[in-house]
Parts: structure tokens; C-alpha cells; sequence
């Protein structure tokens, strides 16, 4: 990757990571830690690698997003305003009556969201689904989808996990925000999910390791993806809940609470800095 | 006169609608030879998918191949096919509004010997409330292959319940399923029998029954439960003044629910529920069962006397 595109995907990330304080903070409610975790990958994706834009998001052949992690809406909402899907102003609405952003992104409210997510367990399931859709219709576009590390104990995940492995389904690649951090607690405490990557592995899944806030070995995750004709792949994406905001890092208050006024003033002048 | 299957309806239905309709993906979870989803697959097999034993996938994936612009029907029991995967039907399908037809051919008392492990007895009363999701319950052989037909070319979520037993065909080859209308199958004065499901060969009995004592019983097959043709009910509620409903299916938010809840709101009438009344199923043959429950004929007969207090 060339250092201009570096600059830019990190300046969108750090973009993204702005809007996100800022909706959430008006909203007065939503998740922010899991919400800033995401910001690189979804970077990288909306504004390098998906051929997914405001043109052709009705196209049978476009790439698509599928959030399984529901409660990341706004990292998501954050990305299609800067992708022109709807106004940037709209944003300060989140969670409000009357808005066009649920609390959980809802297909039928939000031009560019591709399935109402935020009950846990269920997107991935979907996202393999459109795989098999594709494979019917001859499609051979993209599938990308996320899940959470507290949501890799929903028992769902493991039944797509098997469907999508043992239907080679190779167009489909899963992220897992691997933050160890759950609304109750680490994940490693409450329910640990390792060894994640054997787990993966012996569902006949290409499992690669990568820090999710570099965007190197992103990119080289995904060309790895791209070259994988055989199996879906995962990439385990070690990630940092809150990252970018100093005092929002590793700490639970806010996996499901809003920055007050204070702090989304000195978060907002740490992102200008970065 | 002899009885058909609706579930090898549905199958046969499907087959033919396959050969047509490219769109169409069927998916099952290990059950396809039950549910006759088979011929369809042996058919056509990149276009069908078995899960294995796993509903709750099953559901949101087949949301998911809808949203590349096909017709799903997934099948099951009903017990699993519902009860299990509820969030699932909420979240992935209905509130997705997604393109994906649930048909569940073992349903109620009717599944029989396996008991109350495999009974489902308040799929309707959970599924009822989801909003975009329509409701059918075919009556028999005929309607099956029309209702099939009719959701195969109309968008968004519906939920088909059929029953494993063969059924006496109730309606003739000239019926013609129109949605979200009930089919009148015989008229009457003093009271109204509204049925679903295997229920409406047994209501059509009882109206004999009933003929021989002088009560001219009218039978209608609500077979569209959501939306209800809420015209043909209150029409017979203000003829006949007398209503009873039967369903293999709980007392609690079934037939009787919506009929009732209708009829309170906007003509009450003098009511019998008749359903499973909150217990669980049993082992037995379906017959044995629709007798051991109180839902046959002769016990119309009872309630319809009770009400008219004859």
C-alpha cells in the first residue's frame, strides 16, 4: 500500500472516529468502544477495497457489508454519510423518533444498509446466505461481514460456521473485532472464546491473524482472502475497545454508554491530534 | 372419499413451480424426505440446500438469499421450524421483510405418536403478532397447491401451516384460493363454525350432525389467518348470532384469538373456543388424539348445543 493511500484511509479512519463521538455523544446513548474498535477495518473497506457506492448499491454484482455486530451501527452509519448515502447533518439523529438511524441498523430505514442486524448471532448466518444467492445466480462479488468476540458465544455463530466451511463458501470474509471486551465483563473472564483461531481452523475456515488498527496487515489479510479459492476466510482482527480516545480504551463504562459533554470535547481534540 | 396429503401437495407444487421459476431456492434441515422437499432438491439440487439440524441458521441464511433477490421456502416441523427459531423469524425475516416462505408440514395434535416433543401447539399464537409476515393454514390437497402457487409470486415473509396427516379434500377442482378471503363451505341460519387445518373435515361432520337435530350450521375455513377476511366473519356473526372455532393449536392466540379479538371490537357474539387448552400434546394416533382433546365432531355437536342452549 502506497503512503498517500495510508494517509488517507488513516485520516478517514480518524474521521469516522470523530462522527462516531459526535452522533453518539447527541444521541445521549449507543456504543462507542465497539463503535471505535471497527473504525480502521471499516476504513479500509468502504473507502478501499468494496466496490460498493452510492451508484451501484442496488447492483447484483456489488460487494457487501453486513454488520452482524448490530450495535456498531454507528461506525457504520459514519461510513455511508461520508460515502454520500445520506446527508453527514443526519448523523446528530441517531436514535431519535424521527430519524432514518435505529439504535441497530435497520435495512428498510437506511439507504445503503444491506440487513437490519443487532439481535446477536444472526449476521454472519445472512451474510453466508447472500454467498449462496451469489453462488446460485453466478455472482462472484465480495461478502464482508463482522462479528463480535462477546458474540462468538451466540451457539448461531457456530452453525453458520460449519455451513460456511463445509459449503467452501470462498467469497465470504468474516472479521472478528477481537476487543476481549464484553458489556459484563473481559471475554476472557466471563465466557473465553480461545483458542479462537483452532476453533476457526478445525471448521475448515482460512484463519488469518492481524492487529485491526493496521492497515498493512489488513490489506494484506484481504488479498489473502481474495486468493483463497477454497474456503471462507476469517480474519482475527485484535483490536482495541475505544481506540483512538484515550480514556474510552479498555474501558467498559463505554462499550454501551455516551460520552457527556467534557468528554466528547476532549475526545474530539485527542482525534484532531492523531 | 379418500384422503390426500398436503404435504406431498406441497412438494409436488413446488417441483412444478421449480421448473419455472428459477428463482426459487428450497432449504430444509435434515427433514426433507418428511417435509417432501426432496423431489425439489433431487431435481434441482444447486437450488437446494440442506442445513442439517441447525434451524436457527437455516432461517437467517435463507433471509440472506433473499436478499440477492430469491424466492426462499425453507421447511421443517413446526416445532422447529417456530418455537426454535423465533428470533430468528423476527429479526432475520420479518423485520428484514425478507422474501422467505415458512412452511412447516407436522403441526398440533396432527404430528401423532411422537408427542408433545414434536406437538406444536402456539406457533400461530407467537407468529400472529410479527409484523410483514402473513399467516395461511390449508385446509386440504387443493388449497395446499394454490397457496403454494399464491406466495411463490407475492413478496415478503409468510408462514404455511400444514398438518402430516392426509386429509379429505373439503374443497372441489373448481375452488379458487383468493388471499386474504375465507372460503364459505356451507351456509347456515343458527350457527357459524369458522375451522383451520384438519379441523374443517371435522366441523363439515358436526354441520351434518347438527342437520339431523335441526341446526343448520354454517362452515367456513378461515384458512387466512393474517390477514383475516374480517368481512366474511362479521357477516356470519350477524347472520348466526352463534360462533364456535376449532383449531389444532392452543385456545391461547390461535383462531379462536383472532376471531375473538375481531368480533369483541367490533360485533360480539356468543363464543366457544375449541383448541388444546393449556397442556401439552401427547403420544397417539392424530385420531385418537382429536378425541382425547375434545376435537371431533361429536364434541362440536356438544358446544354448538351448549351455546344454542338445546
Amino acid at each position: 500500500m502506497d503512503k498517500e493511500k495510508l494517509l488517507y484511509l488513516k485520516r478517514t479512519a480518524s474521521q469516522l472516529r470523530k462522527l462516531i463521538i459526535k452522533m453518539i455523544s447527541s444521541a445521549k446513548s449507543g456504543h462507542p468502544g465497539g463503535s471505535l474498535s471497527l473504525a480502521d477495518i471499516v476504513s479500509y473497506l468502504f473507502f478501499h477495497e468494496m466496490n460498493f457506492n452510492t451508484e451501484n448499491y442496488k447492483d447484483d454484482k456489488r460487494d457487501r457489508f453486513i454488520l452482524s455486530k448490530g450495535h456498531a451501527a454507528p461506525v457504520l452509519y459514519a461510513a455511508l454519510s461520508l460515502k454520500g448515502f445520506f446527508p453527514q447533518e443526519d448523523l446528530s439523529g441517531l436514535r431519535s423518533v424521527d430519524s432514518q438511524l435505529q439504535g441497530h441498523p435497520h435495512r428498510l430505514d437506511t439507504p445503503g444498509v444491506e440487513a437490519s442486524t443487532g439481535s446477536l448471532g444472526q449476521g454472519l448466518s445472512m451474510a453466508s446466505g447472500i454467498a449462496l444467492g451469489n453462488r446460485i445466480s453466478g455472482i462472484d462479488s465480495n461478502i464482508f461481514a463482522v462479528i463480535g468476540d462477546g458474540e462468538s458465544q451466540e451457539g448461531q455463530i457456530w452453525e453458520a460456521a460449519l455451513t460456511a466451511g463445509f459449503r467452501k463458501l470462498d467469497k465470504l470474509c468474516l472479521f472478528l473485532d477481537y476487543n476481549n471486551q464484553q458489556i459484563d465483563g473481559n471475554v476472557s473472564d466471563i465466557k473465553d472464546i480461545a483458542p479462537i483461531s483452532d476453533k476457526w481452523r478445525s471448521f475448515k475456515w482460512n484463519v488469518i491473524e492481524i492487529s485491526g488498527h493496521d492497515f498493512e496487515e489488513i490489506d494484506n489479510a484481504v488479498s489473502r482472502f481474495k486468493n483463497e479459492t477454497e474456503r471462507p476466510t476469517i480474519i482475527i482482527a485484535k483490536t482495541i475497545k475505544g481506540k483512538g480516545v484515550s480514556f474510552m480504551e479498555n474501558n467498559l463504562k463505554f462499550h454501551g454508554s455516551a460520552p457527556n459533554e467534557e468528554e466528547t470535547e476532549i475526545a474530539l481534540k485527542e482525534l484532531d491530534n492523531e | 372419499m379418500s384422503k390426500k396429503s398436503l404435504r406431498g401437495e406441497y412438494g409436488k407444487t413446488l417441483l412444478k413451480l421449480g421448473k419455472n421459476n428459477k428463482n426459487i431456492v428450497v432449504m430444509d434441515a435434515d427433514l426433507a424426505k418428511s417435509t417432501k422437499t426432496n423431489s425439489f432438491g433431487d431435481e434441482f439440487p444447486s437450488r437446494f440446500i440442506d442445513m442439517g439440524l441447525s434451524e436457527q441458521d437455516m432461517i437467517s441464511t435463507a433471509a440472506g438469499i433473499s436478499l440477492t433477490g430469491k424466492t426462499v421456502f425453507a421447511s421443517s416441523f413446526c416445532v422447529f421450524l417456530v418455537g426454535r427459531v423465533y428470533d430468528q423469524i423476527r429479526q432475520s425475516v420479518c423485520y428484514n421483510n425478507s422474501n422467505v416462505k415458512l412452511v412447516a408440514t407436522h403441526s398440533g395434535l396432527g404430528v401423532g405418536e411422537d408427542g408433545a416433543t414434536h406437538q406444536a401447539l402456539e406457533d400461530i399464537a407467537l407468529l400472529r403478532p410479527l409484523p410483514n409476515i402473513r399467516i395461511i393454514v390449508p385446509a386440504d390437497s387443493i388449497e395446499t397447491s394454490q397457496v403454494i402457487e399464491y406466495v411463490s409470486s407475492e413478496s415478503g415473509p409468510f408462514y404455511i401451516r400444514l398438518t402430516r396427516n392426509d386429509l379429505i379434500d373439503v374443497h372441489d377442482e373448481n375452488y379458487k384460493f383468493i388471499p386474504g378471503k375465507a372460503s364459505v363451505l356451507k351456509d347456515g341460519e343458527d350457527i357459524t363454525i369458522f375451522a383451520i387445518g384438519a379441523m374443517v373435515e371435522k366441523a363439515m361432520v358436526a354441520s351434518k350432525l347438527l342437520e339431523n337435530i335441526s341446526v343448520n350450521a354454517a362452515v367456513v375455513n378461515l384458512s387466512s389467518i393474517k390477514p383475516l377476511d374480517n368481512e366474511t366473519v362479521l357477516h356470519y356473526a350477524k347472520k348466526t348470532k352463534n360462533i364456535i372455532t376449532i383449531e389444532d393449536h392452543s385456545v391461547f392466540g390461535g383462531l379462536g384469538g383472532v376471531v375473538s379479538e375481531f368480533l369483541s371490537q367490533n360485533f360480539p357474539v356468543k363464543m366457544k373456543i375449541m383448541g388444546v387448552n393449556n397442556s401439552f400434546g401427547r403420544s397417539g394416533t392424530a385420531d385418537a388424539l382429536y378425541k382425547y382433546f375434545k376435537l371431533d365432531p361429536e364434541n362440536i355437536v356438544v358446544e354448538a348445543k351448549k351455546l344454542l342452549e338445546i
